[in-house]
């Protein structure tokens, strides 16, 4: 009798065991679909920008001063040599990089652009969950993609794009201000660069 | 001793039980006409090279080890796969724009020099993965020219 109620017992662990197993990946895909959920009310929240998007359009550049801002925050973050930071910026990135409207441009404009964004995003995910090495290598093509943006859009402040001929064996980034701070070293060698063009 | 059997006999049934929980396999017959070695001209060894280290989880066949298709280890590859696909697939190569594929080269570079590719965790159980000092520099140089040719 207490071999049955063993055996019983075994199967209905092993029973468990499978079913916890199986419900684990739904559970992955219920929390992915909830995170799509909330960057869709992102979205929303940010819609009052929508409005704002068809005035802005009539000035040249929409809401790729937008992208500026944010990459100019995560710049100072990287300066700053903060890590958490920098990931929270990349996210933020990352979204307004994606939000970017396109529409207005003609066609050889506008696929460069989508091509841009689609460079942009990744890079700027990929800063949202790095170290901070790897988020100022990723920082590197973005400024990149960040600078081939504006070549596009324009932008409304002048901007200065410094450079820095020892980190990685050259690179470049944006500022709104003369004053070289380096985002590739940040304390470690803060005045390191100099201005390379002016961007208006 | 008889508690020992029981759990013995518990976790017998429950890896038995698992093997029952399907997985979505990696793998196709069919090499697209964007795969990275059709469209480059990629020199015999680093073919076998990349093949051997990479294509496993970066691209849409998998070549499992018997052993692969046994859980939990089955879950834990599929994971990577995902994940490596993700960031880069060799078979959809073509398919990225000059930038992306620039972006693309620079991170394989990256990834090799400091050695966080191959993983540690793959070349632990695939011996043969493992780049040589020699065959890195040959990749290296290689992915350098190519990107510099974008």
């Amino acid at each position: 009798m207490s071999k049955l109620k063993s055996t019983l017992g075994i199967i209905a662990i092993a029973f468990i065991t499978v079913t916890v197993m199986s419900c684990k990946d739904n559970n992955k895909e219920q929390n992915s679909t909830d995170e799509d959920h909330s960057e869709m009310n992102h979205d929303n929240s940010d819609g009052h920008h929508d409005d704002d998007k068809k005035e802005m359009a009539m000035t040249g550049d929409g809401n790729s001063q937008m992208v500026l801002n944010d990459y100019f925050n995560l710049k100072d973050a990287l300066v700053a040599d903060d890590n958490a930071k920098a990931k929270e910026l990349g996210a933020t990135l990352a979204k307004s990089f994606g939000n970017l409207d396109i529409s207005k441009y003609a066609d050889p404009k506008k696929s460069d652009l989508k091509d841009i964004i689609e460079d942009a995003v990744e890079h700027a995910e990929h800063i949202s969950e790095s170290d901070i090495d790897h988020q100022r290598e990723h920082f590197k093509i973005l400024s990149k993609d960040v600078t081939d943006m504006v070549a596009i859009t324009g932008t409304e402040n002048t901007l200065y794009q410094q450079f820095c001929p020892m980190y990685d064996g050259g690179s470049a980034w944006l500022s709104t201000s003369k004053d070289v701070m380096n985002p590739y070293y940040g304390s470690r060698m803060l005045n390191c660069g100099k201005v390379q063009k002016e961007i208006n | 001793m008889r508690i020992v059997k029981i759990i013995a006999i518990i976790v017998l049934l429950a890896f038995v039980g698992i093997q029952f929980v399907p997985t979505t396999r990696n793998h196709s017959d069919i090499v697209p006409s964007t795969d990275f070695m059709l469209v480059n001209n990629v020199p015999e060894t680093i073919q076998n090279k990349l093949q051997t280290s990479c294509y496993d989880c970066h691209s849409n066949n998998t070549q499992y080890p018997w052993y692969n298709k046994i859980q939990p280890v089955a879950w834990f590859l599929e994971d990577h796969i995902k994940e490596g696909k993700a960031e880069l697939n060799f078979n959809e190569w073509d398919s990225l724009s000059s930038r992306r594929k620039a972006s693309k080269l620079r991170s394989i570079i990256k990834q090799i020099e400091s050695g966080e590719m191959p993983l540690n965790s793959y070349v632990l159980i695939h011996k043969d993965a493992k780049f040589s000092e020699a065959e890195t520099e040959e990749l290296i140089s290689f992915i350098t020219q190519l990107k510099d040719s974008l």
